[in-house]
């Protein structure tokens, strides 16, 4: 293991890192609901009435973020993204995402940071479980392709 | 006013990913590259996240309303099952292929990466997908 270090953003990703777990406390204490992306924009597919308002006016505010990043944050931090994927390989993970995680019934967000912060085993299994198979998976696309 | 509440709750969601490098798929696989280039920033993340985090559960745990004074829905369901595991595996191989989770796919998509939008679209399939397997295979699910 070497440290990449040039593309290391400790203090960028703590503080990025801070605003996320501010906005899961603020949607269980104001809203009751736990901020797991996964379940948000998967019931959605299939919505029950009276269970679709709240999902629109969260799902607007996280597709207004970048527009407001563009305007809030200094141009120094902003950076182009790194997209090597191909298109196919965009649709097989897209596709693998999408079923996997609603048949684990969550995701990074909600079990990655609502569920350890609640200090749940389960989510504790289901995180060590994506977090291995990733670095399993692009360790045989890096190193062994 | 609660829609209110929850647009500002995404957008300062949306905003944590961007700032934290999630949206990046290149920096999400230089943390998940343990054995390559390794970039730790994502543990960070994570730390951040729930070092805030487990003060507003263990708070929201000893209540039994939101602030608006409606339900409050923390999960019930404490099983470790085939589903969880292997959900999760699946999840996490697509995570390491392209790089992109749920949330920083549709942050990617707002901002116009072509990419993003083929991979939201292919996960939102997949989703589907689920959807039709349990009404096939499953009993309707009693959810809490």
């Amino acid at each position: 293991m070497t440290i990449d270090w040039n593309h290391f953003t400790p203090w960028l990703s703590l503080s990025g890192g801070v605003l996320l777990g501010v906005a899961s406390a603020l949607f269980i204490l104001l809203h009751g609901r736990i901020l797991g992306i996964s379940r948000i924009v998967g019931e959605f597919i299939l919505p029950k009435a009276g269970d679709i308002a709240w999902r629109i006016a969260f799902l607007l505010g996280i597709f207004a973020a970048p527009w407001v990043f563009g305007i809030l944050a200094p141009a120094e931090i902003i950076t182009a993204p790194r997209i090597d994927a191909s298109y196919g390989m965009i649709v097989l993970a897209g596709l693998m995402v999408g079923l996997g995680t609603r048949y684990a019934s969550g995701c990074t967000s909600g079990h990655g940071v609502c569920g350890l912060s609640r200090l749940s085993l389960r989510s504790l299994v289901a995180t060590l479980s994506f977090m291995a198979a990733g670095f399993v998976t692009v360790y045989v696309i890096r190193h062994l392709l | 006013m609660q829609r209110i509440s929850e647009f500002f709750i995404g957008l300062l969601f949306g905003l944590g990913l961007l700032l934290s490098g999630m949206t990046d798929p290149g920096k999400v696989l230089g943390f998940l590259d343990l054995f390559g280039l390794w970039d730790p920033s994502l543990a960070l993340v994570m730390g951040g996240a729930i070092a805030v985090g487990v003060f507003a559960f263990a708070f929201a745990k000893k209540r039994t309303t939101n602030f608006f004074g409606g339900a409050l829905h923390l999960p019930k369901n404490n099983s470790i099952d085939k589903r969880l595991v292997i959900g999760s595996l699946i999840f996490g191989a697509g995570w390491g292929i392209a790089g992109y989770c749920p949330g920083p796919a549709l942050v990617s998509m707002a901002a116009g990466q072509e990419k993003g939008l083929a991979f939201v679209i292919a996960m939102l399939v997949g989703m589907a997908g689920f959807e039709i397997a349990e009404r096939l295979f499953h009993e309707p699910k009693i959810t809490t």
